[in-house]
């Protein structure tokens, strides 16, 4: 039993710092943080990690991925959240590729994989519908078979980026007959075909991240379609744990509990530094151990994934622990930001409304409520961890 | 980077839950913690014979060599089976002062008697006003000649009751409470002068409270004065172990409540298949995963020596803490009425879960010292570019 870094990794570690001091410029870091310019920076951001090689661990090798042990992605994630650098966007990378990899065929693999590998490509997921979310293989959207082509009706939403997607994969409702869970289909749709509209959702954040995708009489063609006919759900299912372990967040959450931190060393309240209130640093000590924690519940999920495949009943906690933290941290934020966590910046300077770190701490935090419902809910994860870990 | 336990952990991990299965059923236990001292001297010669007793000892005294995940290993098996037997006073307590301190001769007189099974010892550390801080020590030493004398009272000294010998912290000089100016001596415990006052734990082992009324002391462990450094790696090693312990403990207040409510009907249905009593059972499997990540956190800090040991299990201690009062609070809940009774044996879990918690610190005591350990300004704090709003993060 241990955690300590070979040579090699050590190595390694000195090679990962050396790219992020150089790709991680703050050019580019005001692109990627500017509403504004936020896909132009990201696309580079993620070209720059393509062209060093690294843009998809656990991708085979002969498709472009990169074979690093657990240890090797555990330092890298660390040391990019490490500069808060973002990850990358998953949706293509670590989404849907592995299902393209896995299921699809030689021509679907030619097609996509190369265009996802250097973002030439964005995509976006269409699972969750109206009337699913947590309940998601009750999902109603509607392929039926004409000729070469499925035609889908219905709607997709909660729909992340869609509004800058080339493509969008989605769970599609091949047949009706069955269980709820068969007859869903796993089907990659050109986002520029006709009959796709696009609603924006505005959030409490202030901001547009989410979308309504609206399909009518939308034609794709048969070769889009990823694997079997009905086969869909169980396709669907292999990428959810993957989900579970990048919404876990562990590297970001400890680069925003140690800033966390600095912040509150410095408000003063009474003459004295919050830091120093009992019952300020009582809550804090209570965030950093289960951040403490959850980070050795990472490892051992990674470890145990890399060992056997099938990743341990830890990680099963993985999104749940990892929700819990990064919400702990931004209401803990919004404390430290006091009366300006509820101010409206607008266009005025952090000087001028006297803060520096208000808007980002209330942003964060009306995001971050989002966490524990996304992914499959907190209470959805406890459903499937009371079943299959704990065989209730 | 691995989670595996090695050949030699496994087999120890397979022999100890042997070993319980074969002896602590609640029937079992209870008869042995009735006994004289509270544990069985059968039992103690059993572990000898199959090492046991061995394994955090240097093998220049027959030791094993053991590390802390060998520690580990061992107390979280012992907490799993509720074991009485007082592996932490004489092993890891009173033994790991000898072998942190004391000298080639000393040890050589006492480390392979307690490995043969033949010492009982324990370490007096508390007095009546120390409450958690093991600083606080007004028990005092004073030079005679060659020899010392020592006044004072200790309390709650765990196996007190059993031990041949004892280690006491007292002081020789400084203040209340100063880190220096404490010298831990090795007393015989049947010394003229020491008077026990014998009493029994919630969880039924025995402790002791010892008055020292010029009691003759010649030979220190470490040197005069600084008994803290020594006393500070032991009590340090213990707080893991005891950890080790607890961990044990809920692992086994988990599986019996989630067999409990597979079993127990009510309206018809096996309680197990309400959601709302899924979700508190998921929150106890939860927590001890928490603890169990932290204890290997703390293990491999340890044993790699890593500026974050000392982080990683104060840590520990607080989740510990907070956990078992979740998982014995939950435990008993989901019990229903049984869990009220003593004929079930999750109030026994519970009873030794809380004073792992006390021992060395509570968790809110271990949070004070996360906190002035973990707020200090940090060097790299500078590094840490103020975030500006961002819509990738």
């Amino acid at each position: 039993m241990h955690t300590q870094f070979s040579e090699q990794d050590l190595a390694f570690k000195a090679e990962v710092q050396e790219f992020l001091a150089e790709a991680w410029d703050d050019e580019l870091k005001a692109m990627v943080h500017n509403r504004d310019t936020m896909k132009k920076g990201m696309v580079e951001w993620q070209q720059r990690i393509y062209r060093k090689g690294w843009m998809a661990p656990g991708w085979p090798e002969e498709h472009g991925g990169i074979n690093w042990s657990v240890t090797q992605n555990f330092i890298f994630n660390s040391e990019r959240a490490r500069v808060g650098a973002p990850d990358k966007m998953p949706f293509g990378v670590t989404m849907v590729a592995p299902v393209i990899y896995k299921f699809g065929n030689e021509e679907q693999k030619q097609r996509f994989l190369p265009r996802i590998l250097n973002s030439e490509d964005w995509w976006c997921q269409g699972y969750s519908e109206p009337g699913a979310g947590s309940d998601l293989a009750s999902l109603k959207t509607r392929a039926e078979l004409d000729g070469d082509e499925y035609i889908i009706n219905g709607s997709k939403i909660w729909t992340t980026y869609a509004q800058y997607a080339d493509w969008i994969f989605c769970l599609v409702r091949t047949d009706s007959s069955g269980k709820k869970q068969q007859g869903i289909s796993f089907m990659l749709i050109d986002m520029k075909s006709p009959g796709i509209t696009v609603r924006p959702i505005m959030t409490i954040d202030g901001f547009h991240h989410l979308n309504e995708v609206f399909f009518e009489d939308v034609r794709v063609p048969v070769a889009n379609r990823v694997g079997e006919e009905g086969m869909g759900w169980t396709y669907a299912k292999s990428l959810l744990v993957l989900e579970r372990f990048s919404i876990a967040e562990v590297a970001d959450s400890k680069r925003f509990l140690a800033e966390l931190k600095e912040m509150a060393r410095q408000e003063i309240n009474g003459g004295r530094s919050l830091l120093d209130d009992p019952i300020f640093a009582s809550r804090l000590a209570d965030v950093e151990i289960d951040l403490m924690a959850l980070e050795y519940t990472e490892l051992r999920a990674l470890a145990a994934a890399a060992a056997g495949g099938t990743p341990g009943p830890e990680s099963s906690l993985l999104k749940l622990q990892g929700t819990d933290v990064q919400k702990a941290i931004q209401e803990l934020r919004m404390d430290v930001a006091g009366y300006y966590s509820n101010t409206l910046q607008g266009d005025l300077t952090p000087q001028q409304l006297g803060h520096d770190f208000a808007d980002f701490a209330q942003k964060h935090y009306f995001r971050g409520r989002a966490s524990s419902i996304y992914g499959g809910s907190d209470e959805v994860q406890k459903n499937i961890t009371a079943k299959y870990v704990l065989g209730l | 980077m691995n989670f595996n336990l090695n050949e030699e952990q496994s087999m120890i991990r397979e022999s100890i839950a042997r070993f319980v299965m074969e002896n602590y059923e609640l029937d079992k236990r209870n008869t042995v913690v009735a006994l004289e001292h509270g544990y069985s001297p059968e039992h103690w010669q059993q572990f000898a014979e199959l090492g046991w007793l061995s394994i955090p000892f240097a093998e220049q005294h027959g030791g094993f060599g053991g590390g802390p995940a060998d520690t580990m290993v061992v107390m979280q098996e012992l907490g799993k089976g509720l074991v009485a037997e007082p592996y932490l006073s004489t092993v890891l307590l009173f033994g790991g002062l000898l072998q942190a301190g004391a000298s080639d001769e000393v040890q050589a007189q006492t480390i392979p008697a307690i490995i043969a099974g033949e010492l009982q010892g324990a370490f007096a550390y508390l007095e009546r006003q120390s409450r958690y801080e093991i600083t606080d020590i007004l028990c005092t030493a004073k030079q005679d000649g060659d020899k010392w004398l020592l006044d004072g009272e200790k309390t709650v000294v765990l196996n007190g009751g059993a031990a041949q010998q004892l280690i006491v912290a007292a002081r020789t000089s400084g203040a209340q409470a100063d880190e220096s100016g404490i010298s831990l001596f090795l007393v015989d415990a049947e010394s003229s002068g020491i008077e026990r006052t014998v009493y029994r734990m919630t969880d039924g082992k025995q402790a002791a409270n010892i008055q020292l009324s010029a009691v003759v002391a010649d030979t220190v462990i470490g040197k005069i004065d600084m008994g803290y450094p020594v006393m500070k790696k032991v009590v340090d090693d213990a707080r893991l172990a005891v950890c080790a312990d607890a961990l044990g403990v809920m692992e086994s207040l988990n599986t019996q409540t989630v067999e409990y409510c597979k079993n127990r009907e009510q309206f018809g249905v096996p309680i197990s298949s309400f959601q709302a009593l899924q979700h508190r059972m998921v929150d106890m499997f939860a927590a001890c995963e928490q603890v169990k990540s932290l204890l290997y956190r703390a293990v491999c800090t340890a044993a790699a020596d890593d500026p974050d040991a000392q982080r990683s299990l104060l840590a520990l201690k607080v989740k510990t803490g907070r956990a078992g009062r979740l998982i014995g609070g939950e435990a008993i809940q989901l019990h229903g009425g049984m869990g009220m009774t003593d004929e079930v044996a999750v109030g026994h879990y519970v009873k030794r879960l809380m004073i792992d918690n006390l021992l060395f610190g509570d968790a809110d005591y271990h949070e004070q010292l996360f906190s002035e350990l973990v707020n200090q300004p940090q060097a790299d704090a500078a590094q840490l570019v103020s975030q500006t709003d961002s819509e990738a993060a």
